[in-house]
């Protein structure tokens, strides 16, 4: 049985449509990539399944561990297991890493009508995957993603994610801004939270990410729609034949 | 349906309970006539047993307020008071003579307090031994750990046992740093004030427990004019902390207090306040009109006051802790979290006056808007020509939580020494759409994001409060700025 079904999925941002009838289906473990040009629609995708503001979905559904998804707010949906890496994620002056963790852990853990963590616990926890990422204490003591650089910000994404175990992440142009070596860092972050139970989606312009986390499926994403579907090879040759074809495909 | 919208309405349907201490005691109360005038001066004082002196203080404090004014500079609005149409003497019957111990308080008192969460018994708490007067309307109903205090030379009371047991030390100080002539609501405080706490560290004793006041509005159409009066003499060390509930009326009541606090030589008070009075309801009808004047001394070199208050509560606060910093390398310090919701209105800040050689003061000052509140920082830093290598920084951020509330930041800086160094830094942000998709991405509900994110802001602040109060703190922020998002 599917984990995600996406079925003729249409949605607006003021007014404009920007998704037009996308269906895609993932089963549990798989990874799976979207690739696609600027303005196709990859963002936005990744906003409407974790349930943003401001999108509206004006036709299809969504369904999710065969729930409705869509009648689910942003925080019911994270409870439920999806994640979302942020391209840009975002600073929150004043409130520790270990802190924020913390409470969105214990929000998790009561909405699966679960007791708190136990703080001494949770602190250990989070201190081994946070070193697993080569962050230190002190990362984890700063205000969430306040000066950090680049490389950082997208570790305490993976780092987020680890402690959070969602079973279906959305890596959204995880690969943005990083350096060779960061790429690397974050890519065996992902990889090693690979499992059986645990699908991905990542998003991104380029092939070089999937040499680093090999995904099941690659699908091209253009205009709003999903315009082609195949294996790993499919991220070869776009990489060789850029998304020119796409853009002639649907105009 | 979005998330905001949703939040929004359902916090229209909790708005009627979500202030949780807005329930009132029965219990068999007696009161002065209604209105105010020199009679009414004499049956407080007379009430309270007060010896001839302090009577005379009260009625020349009253002919002085007669031919004043009431202020009108602060950004705040409302109905002009009809002081004759308050009662300035509330208080529980049987209570009047003060019961010797605490066995002897009515059960519905202590069942009140037990409500408020305020346990008006000694008990060895995990997070450490905290000594509570409570004042209820008009008179102070118990002190804990007393005999205690008393063992160590502490004086731990209320003010009105203060002026009977220890006129020397009442006459010494008070006034002192709030003349009675002072201000329109401090010297009508001077002519009614009714109860407050009185604390006397003796030399050179670090006062081992918090020590704590609990006021309580309940009659209605009540003022309370609290008078609280701290010395740490050479040496010593207190830290206290007020809180301050009321409960749920249509009506506006006016809460009128004068804090004075004194420090000598190497002396430290820190004094927190966690201010909770009934903000009136969405629209803005009743709450606590808290017009407060709270300032401290630092009479002797190297002593030190800081002032930390979270003013979630009240409609209006009009306050402004202040700091007297005589002797020389005297430090001053205030941190302020005022947050304001829905109709609320606060214009407060501090002054910081500069006498002494090589003085410090440091204002750290956290104003959060949102509804259609109005929140207002009002400061003062003077330097006056003998302070040498004065020294203040003052930082004063607010944040906007919506778009119909307003920010406002008044800063007055007068220095009269060349060698004074005044820093003043400001920013006004919002909450970003960004920040809460975020924190609800990661599974905080709208409230709990705000929350989060606000007591990030205040973080600065929060962190001077005392342990056992900086957890309840917290959540009051998160209380406070319930049904806020949207």
């Amino acid at each position: 049985m599917s984990l995600l079904k996406i079925e003729n999925l249409h949605a607006t941002i003021d007014g404009k449509e920007i998704l037009k009838g996308i269906n895609l289906e993932m089963g549990p473990g798989e990874i799976h990539a979207i690739m696609g040009p600027n303005g196709s629609g990859k963002s936005t995708l990744s906003y409407v399944l974790a349930g943003r503001d401001g999108y509206e979905v004006t036709e299809g559904s969504v369904t999710f561990k065969s729930k409705d998804l869509l009648e689910l707010e942003a925080d019911e949906r994270a409870n439920e297991g999806i994640f979302l890496a942020f391209q840009y994620p975002v600073e929150i002056p004043g409130v520790a890493g270990m802190t924020f963790l913390r409470e969105s852990y214990n929000a998790k853990l009561r909405h699966h009508d679960e007791p708190e963590a136990d703080a001494m616990q949770f602190l250990k926890m989070v201190r081994a995957k946070a070193k697993t990422l080569n962050m230190n204490d002190d990362m984890l003591k700063r205000p969430v993603n306040v000066g950090f650089s680049g490389g950082e910000k997208k570790r305490n994404e993976i780092l987020q994610m680890a402690v959070l175990e969602p079973s279906l992440a959305i890596l959204d142009e995880t690969d943005s801004g990083l350096d060779i070596d960061a790429l690397k860092l974050v890519s065996e972050g992902v990889n090693a939270l690979r499992n059986e139970g645990r699908s991905m989606l990542i998003i991104t312009h380029y092939q070089r990410l999937l040499n680093h986390i090999q995904p099941d499926f690659v699908h091209v994403l253009a205009h709003g729609k999903i315009q082609r579907s195949g294996g790993k090879e499919l991220a070869l040759e776009l990489e060789a034949n850029g998304y020119a074809d796409f853009a002639e495909e649907a105009a | 349906m979005s998330a905001t919208a949703e939040t929004v309405d359902q916090v229209k349907d909790l708005t009627a309970d979500k202030y949780k201490y807005g329930f009132s005691t029965e219990i068999e109360m007696e009161f002065a006539p209604k209105g105010l005038n020199e009679d009414i001066v004499r049956f407080i004082s007379a009430k309270k047993e007060e010896p001839e002196w302090m009577l005379e203080w009260r009625l020349k404090a009253f002919r002085h307020w007669q031919t004043m004014e009431a202020p009108n500079w602060a950004k705040v609005g409302y109905p002009e008071i009809d002081y004759q149409d308050i009662y300035y003497y509330a208080a529980p019957k049987q209570a009047g003579d003060g019961p010797k111990s605490l066995d002897e308080v009515d059960p519905e008192l202590l069942k009140t307090y037990e409500k408020l969460g305020i346990p008006l018994k000694e008990q060895e708490l995990l997070a450490g031994v905290v000594a509570v007067d409570a004042v209820f309307d008009s008179v102070s109903v118990a002190t804990t750990y007393k005999a205690k205090l008393t063992e160590m030379g502490v004086i731990f009371c209320s003010i009105s046992e203060a002026v009977r047991e220890y006129p020397e030390l009442v006459k010494k100080y008070l006034g002192s740093v709030v003349p009675y002539s002072d201000n329109y609501f401090a010297t009508l405080n001077c002519a009614v004030f009714t109860d407050g706490s009185f604390v006397y560290v003796p030399k050179g004793l670090r006062c081992p427990m918090e020590l704590s006041t609990y006021f309580r509005i309940n009659a209605e159409n009540t003022g309370q004019f609290e008078r609280t009066l701290i010395i740490a003499d050479e040496g010593a060390y207190v830290s206290y902390l007020e809180g301050c509930t009321a409960p749920q009326r249509d009506e506006n009541q006016l809460h009128a207090a004068v804090v004075e606090l004194v420090t000598l030589d190497n002396a430290e008070i820190k004094y927190s306040t966690v201010q909770n009075w009934y903000p009136g309801d969405e629209n803005g009808k009743g709450g606590i009109y808290n017009f407060v004047t709270k300032r401290g001394a630092c009479r002797g070199a190297n002593s030190k006051i800081s002032w930390t208050q979270v003013e979630t509560g009240s409609a209006i606060t009009w306050k402004y802790p202040s700091c007297i910093l005589q002797g020389d390398n005297s430090v001053g310090e205030f941190y302020s979290v005022a947050i304001t919701n829905n109709a609320q209105q606060a214009d407060t800040g501090t002054k910081m006056i500069h006498l002494g050689k090589n003085t410090r003061s440091t204002i750290i000052s956290k104003g959060i808007s949102a509804g259609k509140a109005d929140n207002t920082y009002r400061g003062l830093v003077k330097v006056m020509p003998k302070a040498e290598g004065a020294r203040n920084f003052t930082q004063c951020d607010s944040l906007l939580i919506g778009d119909k509330c307003g920010a406002h930041t008044v800063p007055y800086i007068e220095s009269r020494n060349p060698s004074a160094r005044v820093e003043h830094e400001a920013t006004t942000s919002k909450i970003s759409d960004d920040q809460l998709f975020y924190c609800m991405q990661r599974g905080l509900s709208a409230e709990d994001a705000v929350g989060v994110i606000v007591n990030g802001f205040c973080k600065e602040v929060m962190k001077n409060l005392p342990m056992e109060f900086a957890v309840e703190a917290q959540k009051l922020i998160g209380i406070s700025l319930e049904g806020s998002v949207g």
